[in-house]
């Protein structure tokens, strides 16, 4: 293609990403590298229906004019970045000094939101990713052996966990597992205690946050591999056949490698997704047991007092963490390009 | 919809015996508020005034747009419905106005005790008024023989006598989702307890001390007798276990014991006998375990005299005598003159009466807030000692009050 008409061509995409995109990081980034100015408090009386009493409010003319100078407020550098809500450098430090063991260490780690929320969020995805994979290609191979005539209801309700709001997919499940919900009461005849309560254990809520994940994530799985299936050459197929490939060895040996391609594509979707994991944890208001990056940024900003700069550092490691998870796939991916 | 608002309202007026021309206004007015009915009430009486053009946005979500709606210039919003703890992020903002001179010019009748006033400025207008105090079933306290607790510390008695009588395993409810609930419960023990949040006149956090680790053995001791899933349960959620005919003894707010005791979601002899309580003390103090609350207008700062003059005129009739009628008369503890309560509102009153101090209205405590709704929980599910509980909570308080320039 000639270069005009290709910078014809990607010209309003790359007009919209970086509108969409570039500039809105860029201002993240800003953001996160600056902190509100000094507040000037005073000593008011409040009164209100109930009477008056000695509180404080802020001084509003004292920092007028230096937010007029300064709007973006004072300039803090990574503070913001290396703060106890954060990375919590010292913390981290002065805990490795004060422990004794590996575990020690781990356990105060998690008393840390950050170190709290990255840890669930990893589990998370490294747990999920391979299992939607997986149960996305058993259901993409079933549904392909199956007879034509039932394809089509089959292929619909395999995906019906994708077509369901996330946020209602997540409410649906959290009432199932309740003590008196369908799933929590199975359970607990299961156990034979009953006690047991999905929602009061963090193993258990663990458990429900990535069962959650891989039921709403498989069916994209599966859509990707039933359409990879009907590419496999039927040829090969055949080949493989005659030289007495059973079931098993014919999807080992030519269906797996005719699909790899797929799976990088789906684990590089589903990393993504699923390190920014957010709906299930405020639908199963699991934020006692597990915290995200993507949760930590929304209880920022949802506060009385909205914290823009610490949400803006949240979001800035949450970037830097999607980029560091991809970089093998990335790598791989231009290494297999590279070599054609 | 806005027409059927308007006519609606207007209807509202007239039944009330108001002429519409009580409400003269030129300019624009836009409110933002929460959406209940007491709320919808106060929009639909402002709508009612003619010759402006009023509309409202009302719904659950408006903290997070009533501060970005009112730093334009000119604002979008010209009136934020408000809480005592809400109206503090507008201020820090610096995007509501003092009403002194409005109140000079058009509010001479509104009542003293409604402006709310901070450093001798009026910043909001309060109409009605919110607090926790006790629901408890009567029968069921009749059936074991205790009185109604006006303690915690009988809360615990009562509820161990009910379970022992096999009534109910789990008796005591309480709004502890983990979050803006569970920190409200933590700040009506730990005022209950004489506590003070911060070294006075500094933003700096106080509350790792005797008062809070008692507060939150309390908390814990309470919840040995909730369902086990507390931690997910918001007023909404342990409104519903009462209801359901579990829980027979919970703090809960004024403004929902409607709910409770009217004929719908329970049977008869559950919605027939939960009854309506006093505030409760703690670890003998006499300062009741609750805070006092208010819904309140204000006014926006970056819009037009014109503009400004009429919002004031439209929210004051909005919050006027002339909304009170049959309908509306249930719908909140209202501020207004001519209100007359029911017995649903016995606990607010009761509340107020009993000295109960209001929801701090500091520039930092929403900070504080966040902070202590995300790390009690530990403590509560046994991973982590009060002590360890109260210093996380004091250390992310101050990493976030940093950042806002409250701490340096």
């Amino acid at each position: 293609m000639k270069h005009k008409s290709f910078f014809w061509f990607v010209l309003p995409s790359a007009l919209a990403m970086l509108l969409f995109i570039f500039f809105p990081i860029v201002s993240v980034i800003i953001q996160s590298f600056h902190v509100e100015h000094e507040q000037v408090i005073r000593n008011v009386e409040t009164c209100d229906l109930f009477g008056c009493k000695q509180s404080t409010t802020i001084d509003q003319e004292a920092t007028a004019a230096l937010r007029k100078a300064k709007p973006l407020g004072q300039f803090a550098g990574f503070e913001t970045y290396l703060d106890r809500n954060h990375l919590a450098v010292s913390d981290v430090k002065s805990t490795w000094t004060a422990t004794n063991s590996w575990r020690e260490f781990g356990s105060q780690m998690l008393n840390l939101p950050f170190y709290k929320a990255i840890g669930f969020t990893l589990t998370f995805t490294f747990v999920v990713t391979p299992l939607v994979i997986i149960l996305g290609f058993a259901i993409a191979v079933a549904v392909n052996s199956a007879t034509k005539a039932l394809r089509g209801p089959l292929i619909f309700f395999s995906l019906l966990p994708m077509m369901i709001t996330p946020l209602v997919g997540a409410l649906i499940l959290f009432w199932m597992v309740d003590a008196r919900g369908i799933i929590g009461a199975a359970l607990q005849y299961l156990a034979g205690n009953p006690e047991l309560s999905v929602k009061a254990s963090t193993p258990l809520m663990w458990i429900m946050l990535m069962v959650y994940g891989v039921w709403h994530a498989a069916p994209f799985a599966f859509i990707v591999y039933y359409a990879g299936l009907q590419t496999v050459s039927q040829d090969t197929l055949e080949a493989a056949r005659v030289d007495g490939a059973n079931r098993w060895l014919q999807i080992r040996h030519v269906v797996i490698p005719h699909l790899l391609p797929l799976t990088t594509f789906i684990a590089l979707m589903q990393l993504m997704d699923n390190f920014r994991v957010f709906e299930p944890i405020v639908s199963f208001s699991a934020n006692a047991h597990a915290t995200s990056l993507s949760w930590a940024i929304f209880n920022d900003l949802g506060g009385e007092t909205r914290q823009l700069s610490s949400a803006a550092a949240t979001s800035v490691l949450t970037i830097i963490g999607v980029a560091i998870l991809l970089s093998p796939v990335l790598v791989r991916t231009w290494r297999d390009f590279d070599r054609k | 919809m806005f027409l059927k608002h308007v006519a609606l309202a207007s209807g509202l007026a007239l039944t009330a015996g108001t002429a519409l021309a009580d409400c003269q206004i030129s300019g624009r007015v836009s409110i933002v508020g929460n959406e209940f009915p007491a709320i919808h009430t106060v929009a639909n009486g402002a709508a009612a005034c003619t010759g402006g053009d009023v509309k409202s946005n009302l719904t659950a979500d408006h903290q997070k747009i009533n501060v970005a709606g009112m730093q334009g210039n000119p604002a979008e919003y010209t009136s934020a419905i408000i809480a005592n703890s809400s109206v503090v992020a507008l201020m820090n903002e610096d995007v509501v106005r003092p009403l002194d001179d409005l109140v000079a010019q058009y509010g001479q009748d509104i009542p003293k005790k409604q402006l709310i006033t901070i450093g001798g400025k009026v910043m909001a207008v309060a109409f009605m008024a919110n607090a926790q105090t006790l629901a408890y079933r009567k029968d069921v306290l009749a059936e074991v023989g205790v009185d109604v607790p006006t303690t915690y510390e009988d809360v615990l008695a009562a509820a161990e006598k009910i379970r022992a009588a096999g009534i109910s395993q789990y008796p005591v409810g309480g709004a502890y989702k983990a979050g803006w609930n569970l920190a409200e419960e933590f700040v009506n023990m730990y005022i209950g307890h004489g506590g003070e949040f911060f070294k006075p006149g500094s933003a700096e956090v106080a509350i790792n001390n005797a008062q809070g680790v008692a507060a939150l053995n309390m908390m814990k001791a309470l919840t040995t007798y909730m369902n086990p899933d507390f931690l997910t349960h918001d007023s909404n959620a342990t409104g519903a276990e009462m209801e359901a005919g579990n829980v027979i003894l919970m703090n809960m707010w004024g403004s929902r014991m409607g709910n409770l005791m009217d004929a719908e979601g329970a049977e008869e002899k559950v919605y027939s006998n939960i009854t309506v309580g006093g505030p409760l003390t703690v670890g003998g103090g006499s300062t009741p375990a609750s805070t006092l609350w208010w819904d309140g207008w204000t006014v926006a700062k970056n819009i037009s005299d014109e503009d400004a003059a009429a919002t004031f005129q439209a929210m004051k009739y909005g919050t006027s005598p002339a909304i009170l009628n049959d309908e509306t008369m249930g719908q909140a503890v209202w501020m207004i003159d001519g209100y007359t309560p029911a017995p649903v509102n016995d606990g607010v009153f009761a509340a107020i009466a009993a000295g109960t101090t209001s929801y701090p209205m500091l520039p930092y405590m929403g900070l504080l807030h966040t902070a202590v709704g995300d790390n009690l929980s530990d403590f509560l599910l046994g991973k982590e000692s009060a002590e360890q509980a109260l210093a996380d909570a004091e250390a992310a308080y101050s990493a976030a009050a940093k950042e806002k320039g409250f701490l340096q």
